[in-house]
């Protein structure tokens, strides 16, 4: 078991000799090499089947008997409960909302893919496979990536039997659409609220399990801290955020599906309240952190107004399918109405940079090429700072062409929502868009199996590095976070559990009491530094760090000030922090002081990640690895793998373990939308 | 801007609690109802008074976590979420109003969070099409009616705010109750359970001490995602077969 | 916290929609009374011997089969049961309502609610009120303002050339109009009939035409005794 290969301090950097750049050098320490206990082998296309067979059963008279505790009620967290309450186990599901049913998962817009191929436009699991593993620039693992595009179709049926309201045909079928720079139709969507329409029927499917007995739930609580006993999770703390009650749970298995952590940068489409608490105590735990770094910036939200902006807006991607991007080619002309500027003295970027895709590349390429434009100095929109951020997206063409009442019944709530926020009309005036963080490719590690290097910690959904590799597609994550809920962890944890029960666990087991000692001592600690500063202050001022050296373009200069920058704001934040109120209420600007003090921590492992990572791979671009014409530049000898960081402890430096990728089924190829 | 805000402070449910008066300048237009406030916390902090609780999460109108009912109205002046509800719709020196929901079946929490779990076990009670994982048939061999397909859309968004109940006289939740009964009541899949589902989930909402409906409409006007009164009509409808059917 | 459970085999014949039900159904039967009821009246345009024989004739429909007056206590005792379904359903909602929010909000304002929305529970018990007076007026003659001859027509002339006892009438009718202007609509939808906007409208429209019609009609009576046309 890789997990056991603990990382012993004075070894020597790992595989030095194959190395020629070690920017992060002093910031780590070198571990042993990783690879996944559970990877399967054989004809790709048959791996998953041969699994499911091999992976042994749970005889149903047993699983009642067998408690597990899963943390999130997203798309991962509510599908996997649902699921998991219908087989008969005793499940204990937590979210930090009033509701499941408000999991982040709730907010996306665009759609969820599957290789249905309902058009007949030549798609095919073995196509939505290769472009997943393209998209994410040939750093995922491909069994995994596979099995995702093999029970993609699975997924469409299970909705559609929930009652999930499909776009349809005007015949009474499904509907698809093409979406986020992909060629083949395999979206499936409920116009722009298809996350709400999904999580739904994962929550609705797990009420009725709460109904039947099988689940219970715990909503408004906030998991604290993994509880590992001899190496193996046994359960959490968590904090009832009404009545301020520290409790313990425990369990056979744990399962964390607690979503993404893109709040680290304060501004990010993220609810308020995504966090990486439950990842990050459980990163300090023992399970590793995989590819960190890993970011996906949007190209299409809604841009920053002002200094008091609390989070950014993202207006669904399947605009690009219409609009037209463009900037003034003029300095000057920034701040001229739109309207009055001629076509000529227009430049439509994309188009012109990338004939082929136009308006569709890639979500890196699209957001790159905005900040750049910026960065030229021919952004528009208000002036925020010194810049103008932001890049019109045009309907005007779409609206001659296809008529207004099309473009309406297209896209009339997000030019509601436009409207409604920025006060501007886009029938009328272009819109205007810039990036903004979105989406985390990185989180715990896991193996084929969503087991973390924990044992009986599996990880699910955004939580997980998983399957996107160094960037994800449109329409990709609700299909993850669907695929691991309802079909893929219900398959391998059954394995796991086939050895249980486990022996009880007491709440005064030695591993529990600590646990909880510790999470009543965090908290007492928050109340009593009594400094100057809110918790919201300082998450503010990580969020620039992070936006600014860690954001959309990376360099090593830039990575080394963040990293001294947050060790500061670290030191600060444990002597200035003020947190009124007590501990036995509400408290909710107790919760913001945990999460943030987790987010700095993340913070500094992400610049380190990312100053290892030498290469512009997906989301990362490193200023120092670009081709002549400023595209992205990959070094798959020296890092096509996943790295996978292990704790090292309050004052030392985080170990890093490789596991290296290896492609049997696909060609590595240098991405190119030229 | 400049606003004086009357804010209902709570400490815990036992607590009697009563609104209290707060200045607050700086405010810009292009704020969020919930940006503003999160001003008056910055500032509550520094002062040394505990910050105002309330509920929010996603601020961008998706979620339902966010409930407030700001000068006598649920979610404000516009039809929209608090948290898309922004200060553009408010003038300079006004007086502004906030409330937590009322109603018995959302007993507050603290300040202006109060307790919807009601909601919930309204939804466990029936709101859900009985399909457990791996026994769907292929999506596309039970065809939808484009119509009733998109009608079951249109009030399935409904984002389980409870601000219908905070708008009603009657603090009734039938807009809420109604909207999921018509969002799977017509579609093919939620036929089987149709009478079933109704009878319980009526009865899990008279239990919860919600009021009955005299259709005065207050639910949809008040309602962020426009679900239309008829939802009520068809769940009444529906509960109406469902006693004919002996339930 | 809020500690309800889930509610196990609860009959649906017993809920709020099933008592809104019965009042829907009930109040369609005051309005078929009210129609009906209004027709008869408007014969007082046709003089005193028109008038009392149509009164008479009342008693008589469906003899032999019925004995005298026996269609009269069938309506009546189908009103009388239909009145206390349609109160004790009324009264019953109204207690819960109060139940479903003690705290009251300290600013409200109200953007959809049509006045005669709003007046549906102290209108109605008004109405209440008033059919106590109208019965022992008209039917039990135990108040005989003007008088209390045997002719049906003489007693109506007779107490409506009374300014008070008009105007009575006249309120009554008044809280009559608003109660069938949201009655009718609410009843449609309790029924579950309006099930798309066009219905609603209609509904509403229908609302409207009734109010004007019945609470109309029946004003036109007092209005016209003390205009010295009917005498
Ligand atoms: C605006 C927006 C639009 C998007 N649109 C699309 C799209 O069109 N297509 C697509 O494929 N993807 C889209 N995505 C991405 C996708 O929505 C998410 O990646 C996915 O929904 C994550 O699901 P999840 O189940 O992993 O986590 P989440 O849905 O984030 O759920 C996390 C759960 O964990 C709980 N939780 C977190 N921390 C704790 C803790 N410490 N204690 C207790 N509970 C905790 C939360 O309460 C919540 O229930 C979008 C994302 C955003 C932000
Ligand atoms: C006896 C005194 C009466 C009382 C106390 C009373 C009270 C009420 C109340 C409180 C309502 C519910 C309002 C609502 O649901 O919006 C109602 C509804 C109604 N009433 Fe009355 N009412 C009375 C007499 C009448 C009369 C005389 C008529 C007809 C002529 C009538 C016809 C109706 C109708 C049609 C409804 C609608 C039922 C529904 O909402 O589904 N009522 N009444
Ligand atoms: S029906 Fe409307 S107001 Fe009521 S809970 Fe749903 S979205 Fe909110
Ligand atoms: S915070 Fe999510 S709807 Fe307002």
């Amino acid at each position: 078991m890789a997990g056991s290969t603990l990382h012993d301090g004075s070894s020597p950097l790992n595989q030095a000799a194959k190395q020629t750049s070690d920017d992060a050098h002093g910031y780590y320490v070198a571990g042993e090499p990783l690879v996944d206990p559970v990877t399967p082998t054989g004809p790709i296309a048959d791996r998953w089947t041969t699994r499911r067979f091999e992976n042994r059963l749970v005889n149903p008279a047993n699983r009642r008997k067998l408690d597990v505790i899963i943390v999130g009620t997203g798309l991962a967290g509510g599908a996997a409960a649902a699921t998991l309450g219908e087989a008969g186990y005793n499940v204990k599901s937590f979210c930090y909302q009033d509701s499941p049913r408000r999991a982040h998962s709730i907010a996306a817009q665009g759609g969820i893919n599957a290789a249905k191929n309902y058009k007949e436009d030549g798609d095919s699991v073995f196509r939505l496979f290769y472009d997943t593993v393209k998209g994410g620039d040939y750093r995922s693992r491909e069994s995994n990536v596979y099995r995702l595009a093999e029970v993609s179709t699975n997924i469409i049926d299970q909705c559609v039997a929930q009652g999930v309201p499909f776009a349809r045909e005007y015949g009474g079928l499904l509907d698809n659409r093409s979406f986020g720079g992909v060629q083949v139709s395999r979206t499936f969507y409920a116009r722009g609220q298809t996350g709400q329409q999904l999580l739904l029927g994962a929550y609705q499917a797990m009420e009725r399990q709460v109904a039947a007995g099988t689940v219970t739930q715990y909503t408004r609580h906030e998991m604290l801290e993994l509880i590992v006993k001899d190496g193996v999770a046994r359960g959490i703390v968590a904090r009832d955020l009404v009545s301020g009650e520290i409790e313990t749970h425990l369990a056979d298995a744990v399962v964390l599906a607690s979503g993404g952590y893109g709040n680290v940068f304060f501004l990010s489409t993220n609810a308020m309240g995504c966090n990486v608490t439950a990842t990050w105590r459980a990163h300090r735990k023992g399970a590793y952190m995989a590819n960190p770094c890993y970011t996906q910036i949007h190209p299409t939200c809604i841009p920053v107004s002002g200094e008091h902006q609390s989070k950014l807006t993202l207006m669904s991607e399947s605009l690009r399918n219409d609009g037209r991007i463009w900037v003034p080619k003029k300095v000057e002309d920034c701040d001229k109405d739109p309207r009055d500027i001629p076509e000529e003295d227009r430049d439509y970027y994309l188009e012109r940079i990338y004939p082929a895709f136009g308006n569709l590349v890639p979500r890196d390429i699209a957001s790159r090429q905005a900040k750049n434009v910026c960065d030229e100095g021919r952004g528009v929109g208000p002036l925020v700072g010194d810049f103008r951020r932001g890049v019109y997206l045009d309907f005007t063409d779409a609206i001659e062409r296809m008529g207004a009442d099309v473009v309406k019944e297209k896209y009339d709530n997000l030019f509601d929502m436009y409207e409604r926020i920025t006060g501007e009309n886009p029938y009328e005036v272009p819109m205007r868009i810039y990036p903004a963080v979105h989406y985390v490719m990185g989180g715990l590690w896991v193996d084929y199996h969503l087991q973390s290097n924990i044992p009986g910690l599996f990880v699910t959904g955004e939580a997980n590095f998983s399957d996107h590799g160094a960037n994800r597609l449109g329409a990709s994550a609700l299909m993850q976070g669907l695929a691991d809920g309802y079909f893929v962890l219900p398959n391998t944890i059954r394995d796991y559990l086939a050895d249980g029960p486990f022996e009880k666990i007491t709440e005064d087991d030695e591993a529990v009491v600590e646990a909880r000692r510790s999470v009543e001592k965090r908290v007492e600690t928050f109340l009593s530094i009594n400094g100057s500063r809110s918790a919201d202050s300082y998450h503010r001022e990580l969020g620039h760090i992070m936006w600014e050296y860690c954001g959309m373009e990376r360099s090593e200069e830039g990575l080394r000030k963040a990293i001294d920058m947050i060790r500061e704001l670290k030191k600060d934040f444990w002597t200035d922090l003020k947190v009124l109120g007590t501990a036995d209420s509400l408290n909710q600007s107790l919760e913001k002081a945990g999460r943030v003090a987790d987010f700095i921590e993340l913070g500094e492992l992400m610049c380190i990640d990312a100053l290892n990572r030498r290469e512009s791979c997906g989301g990362h671009f490193r200023a120092e690895s670009q081709t002549e014409e400023g595209e992205a530049l990959r070094h798959d000898e020296e890092f096509a793998y996943v790295a996978a960081w292990e704790f090292g402890g309050e004052d030392g430096s985080p170990v890093l373990h490789k596991e290296d990728l290896i492609y049997t089924a696909i060609e590595m190829k240098q991405r190119s939308y030229k | 801007m400049n606003l004086t805000l009357k804010i209902w402070r709570q400490q815990n449910p036992a607590d009697k609690g009563g609104l209290k008066t707060y200045e607050l300048g700086g405010v810009s237009e292009d704020m969020s109802f919930l940006e503003m406030l999160d001003v008056l916390n910055e500032q509550l902090n520094e002062t040394g008074e505990e910050p105002v609780a309330f509920d929010h999460d996603c601020r961008e109108g998706i979620c339902g976590s966010c409930a407030l009912m700001i000068d006598g109205q649920a979610h404000g002046p516009e039809v929209t979420t608090t948290c898309q509800l922004h200060m553009r719709s408010f003038k300079d020196g006004q007086t502004i109003t906030i409330e937590p929901w009322r109603a018995d079946a959302f007993p507050v929490i603290k300040d202006l969070v109060t307790d919807r779990s009601a909601f919930d076990r309204i939804i466990q009670a029936g709101g859900y099409i009985s399909a457990n994982t791996g026994s769907a048939p292929e999506a596309n061999s039970v065809p939808a009616p484009r119509d009733k397909a998109t009608r079951a859309f249109n009030v399935a968004t409904c984002i389980g705010c409870g601000a219908c109940v905070a708008a009603c006289p009657n603090g009734s939740a039938s807009l809420f109750l109604g909207a999921k009964i018509t969002h799977l009541g017509e579609l093919p899949q939620g036929q089987p359970e149709r009478d079933g589902r109704v009878a319980s989930m009526v009865a899990q909402h008279d239990a919860e001490g919600f009021g009955g409906c005299t259709n005065i409409g207050e639910c949809t006007a008040a309602c962020p995602k426009e679900i239309p009164l008829d939802v009520i009509s068809q769940l009444n409808k529906d509960l109406r077969t469902a006693i004919r059917h002996g339930h | 916290m809020a500690t309800v459970t889930a509610v196990k085999n609860k009959r649906s014949s017993r809920s709020t929609i099933a008592l809104k039900l019965l009042m829907a159904l009930s109040g369609l039967i005051f309005i078929g009374y009210v129609l009906a009821h209004m027709y008869g009246n408007l014969k007082a345009f046709s003089g005193q011997e028109a008038f009392d024989s149509y009164a008479e004739h009342l008693r008589t429909i469906g003899e032999p089969l019925l004995p005298y007056s026996g269609l009269l206590w069938i309506i009546r005792i189908v009103l009388l049961v239909a009145l206390a379904v349609h109160v004790y359903a009324a009264y019953t909602l109204w207690a819960r309502a109060g139940k479903a929010r003690t705290t009251k909000y300290a600013v409200t304002k109200r953007v959809n609610s049509t006045w005669s929305s709003k007046t549906m529970r102290w209108g109605g018990t008004a109405l209440l009120l008033f059919i106590v007076f109208h019965i022992l007026h008209f039917t039990l003659r135990v108040v005989t303002p003007g008088s209390n001859s045997d002719s049906p027509y003489e007693r109506l002339v007779g107490s409506f050339e009374i300014w008070w006892v008009s105007a009575i009438y006249l309120v009554a009718m008044a809280a009559l109009a608003m109660h069938l202007r949201h009655g009718t609509w609410s009843a449609a939808q309790t029924l579950g009939l309006t099930n798309t906007a066009s219905a609603r409208r209609n509904a509403n429209l229908l609302g409207y035409l009734l109010a004007v019609v019945i609470a109309g009609g029946y004003s036109l009576i007092p209005v016209f005794v003390l205009a010295g046309v009917i005498s």
